[in-house]
């Protein structure tokens, strides 16, 4: 019983129900729409949540520490359109470099926000605030009201978005999908392993204590807003292989799929709780929501965002209420244990 | 508590008061002001003309409006980032109910209802259930935006009668349209709420403290919660002011209004963190931001920059004051330690 009490924390409750939900999401809509379970559903929800994903990877290490990015739409539009405009102009940059264009401008955009949120003690929600529109302004004014389209990018762009892998059956898994599947697994390896992963997690249950107990909370803060500003880069790269015609409104309001996402994955607003395998369950339910919705006649698809606000709502809302109970009983329940394990 | 009694304390300090606040923030936001309108009527000859200066202030007003109950709102320590999408989702109700042809009167009337329930679903859970406003209202912010589109789903609806269109454009008293007049109604009513009334007294003590709050018998759930009330119902208010000016409405209408109207609030020298600010400061950084919107629009710069402008401002209207502090304190530690160096009774100074 104990030792099953060890596996099943809360959060890991948590993580089951997201998957039942999920399952039961997917065969709900299998019943709605025709033609559901095809290879080309799975594809289009797959790069869907691919690119979510990523982002709400970097928007997890942010909400760790007790603080909030809502500025992340901004900086996958410019990533997407900045590296765009430079593959149309110069194609022969190597695709190495395209990446590492793309992850370096958005890891700039994001140093601007930690430096303001870390050292300029500014509340995180304004500072993304403000530079939401700053780098959507900065977007409009480089364009020149002009867009990327696919016929002028490099080959390698467009075929970046077709290749496999590997496949089950119908089911193509593309190289974006494996990217996105790899950032995860790496992040969540950092936030279990490393030391930097764990001091996150100590800054965001408690900002003070982590402070007096000698960590640079500052610094610390400073490299989760970089961090997420760089898979935001990445992700304006993805964004880039998936779409190839980018105009400058590209993944506006992207930023409340994104925390629609962490939110329901379980990632504490409150800071100091939450998992990269809890936020891609989140990507995951939303961007199954999202591409079904648009395929199901009996709703418009103008519900999507009155579901998303409702639903971060009820992540909240359930967080603050079952999952606090819930804790509560599994510390009371091992705390009852404690004296019986002491006498044998 | 001295720093948040921002009242005048009695007569006789009255002048003195007023030097020491136009040193203060609010007398940088006035010298900034000054320079403002100074650069913009270079810039136009008529630009100080009672005709010009209406016409600012009613481009404006709906954001004027909702920023006054935004200040109770952050000077109690929360925030309400759905105010836009409440604008959005009233002024999408009544439109809604006017193209199914009923009466206007009362698609008005429950265009202000459906504020109000906003108000207080966003208020039950901040007051009751104890969640962040900050997280209640973004949901909210989403969601309310969401069902406005739900409403029209991308249709515009406009064509409304001729006396509704009046409201917002035609001069009302003197020069004065409706809605300038409603607003400076609300601005004086505002003002002697917070700054003279025992509930903004309530206002302050709880941005400053929420357990002293409770502790001293102040009701803090009934006060949040009829904050919160309120914001919905100026905030449809708003909405529906600004569908009668503009004499359409669509699911985007006052998307994106947020950034001005938090930016209006923290600018005039309301703390983020609560207890801190007047209405005074809020009523000229209204005006300062007017007025370089105006300027911006007179040499030709794009609603898009005046945006990231605002933007830019919102982020330095609360940097510069942490950095100023920040000096403040490293200059006093500096002037400490050279007395204490130098004075051998150091317990004797201030």
């Amino acid at each position: 019983m104990s030792a099953l009490r060890r596996y099943f924390r809360p959060e890991q409750v948590r993580e089951l129900v997201l998957v039942v939900l999920i399952v039961a999401l997917a065969l709900f809509f299998g019943t709605q729409i025709q033609d559901y379970y095809t290879g080309r559903t799975f594809l289009r929800i797959s790069t869907s949540i691919a690119i979510i994903a990523t982002v709400a990877v970097g928007e997890t290490l942010v909400v760790l520490t007790r603080n909030l990015d809502i500025s992340v739409g901004s900086m996958v539009g410019f990533t997407a359109y900045f590296v765009g405009t430079q593959l149309m102009r110069h194609n022969d940059i190597a695709p190495l470099v395209a990446v590492l264009m793309a992850i370096g401008i958005g890891a700039a955009m994001g140093l601007l926000n930690g430096i303001s949120v870390a050292y300029g003690k500014v509340p995180s929600i304004l500072v993304t605030l403000g530079t939401l529109a700053i780098y959507r302004t900065i977007l409009v004014e480089y364009s020149g009201a002009k867009t990327v389209v696919a016929n002028l990018l490099p080959q390698w762009v467009l075929d970046l978005s077709s290749m496999n892998v590997f496949s089950i059956g119908e089911l193509d898994f593309r190289l974006l999908v494996g990217l996105a599947l790899a950032v995860v697994v790496l992040f969540q390896l950092i936030l279990t392993y490393l030391p930097y992963g764990r001091h996150l997690y100590a800054i965001g249950s408690n900002p003070d204590a982590a402070r007096v107990a000698g960590f640079l909370s500052q610094r610390i803060v400073l490299v989760a807003f970089v961090l997420c500003g760089a898979l935001c880069g990445l992700a304006g790269f993805m964004f880039l292989a998936r779409f190839s015609n980018i105009t400058v409104v590209a993944a506006q309001g992207m930023e409340m799929e994104v925390l629609a996402a962490v939110v329901v994955g379980g990632v504490s607003i409150f800071g100091g709780s939450g998992t990269m395998i809890g936020a891609l369950l989140g990507a995951a339910m939303i961007g199954l929501i999202d591409q079904s919705l648009i395929r199901w006649l009996v709703i418009s698809e103008f519900w999507r965002r009155a579901l998303l606000g409702l639903l971060i709502l009820l992540a909240v809302e359930g967080d603050a209420v079952i999952i606090n109970r819930l804790r509560s009983l599994w510390v009371r329940s091992e705390l009852q244990m404690a004296p019986k394990q002491e006498s044998q | 508590m001295a720093r948040s009694a921002t009242s005048p304390a009695g007569g006789r300090n009255l002048l003195l008061g007023a030097w020491e606040r136009l040193k203060s923030w609010e007398g940088l936001l006035l010298g900034v002001l000054v320079v403002i309108v100074i650069i913009n009527s270079l810039q136009a000859p008529a630009y100080l003309s009672i005709r010009n200066q209406m016409n600012l202030l009613q481009l404006f007003i709906e954001k004027l409006i909702v920023a006054l109950i935004m200040t109770f709102l952050i000077i109690n320590g929360e925030i309400d980032l759905s105010v836009c999408s409440v604008m959005g989702l009233a002024a999408c109700t009544f439109a809604r109910l006017y193209e199914l042809r009923v009466p206007i009167e009362a698609a008005l009337l429950i265009g202000l209802a459906v504020g109000i329930a906003c108000g207080l679903f966003n208020g039950f859970w901040i007051a009751y259930v104890g969640l962040p406003s900050l997280i209640v209202t973004l949901a909210g912010m989403i969601g309310y935006r969401g069902l406005a589109y739900v409403l029209l789903e991308g249709r515009s609806v406009g064509y409304y009668p001729e006396w509704l269109n009046r409201l917002g454009q035609q001069p009302f008293i003197g020069p004065f349209p409706l809605v300038v007049v409603i607003f400076f109604v609300l601005l004086v009513g505002a003002i002697i709420v917070l700054q003279y009334s025992a509930f903004g007294r309530y206002v302050y003590v709880i941005g400053n403290s929420r357990e002293v709050a409770r502790y001293s018998g102040v009701k803090v759930r009934r006060v949040k919660m009829a904050l919160f009330i309120v914001s919905g119902l100026v905030s449809a208010l708003a909405g529906l002011l600004y569908a009668a000016r503009l004499g359409a409405v669509r699911g985007s209408t006052a998307e994106g209004f947020e950034l001005d109207i938090i930016t209006m609030v923290l600018m005039g020298g309301v703390s983020m963190y609560g207890g801190i600010g007047s209405l005074y400061g809020v009523l000229l950084s209204m005006l300062v931001i007017l007025n370089i919107r105006n300027g911006m629009s007179l040499v030709n710069l794009t609603g898009h920059v005046q945006t990231g402008v605002i933007g830019v401002l919102l982020i330095l209207s609360v940097l510069v004051p942490n950095l100023a502090r920040n000096i403040q304190a490293i200059l006093n530690r500096r002037r400490m330690s050279h007395l204490a160096g130098t004075l051998p009774e150091a317990q004797e100074l201030p």
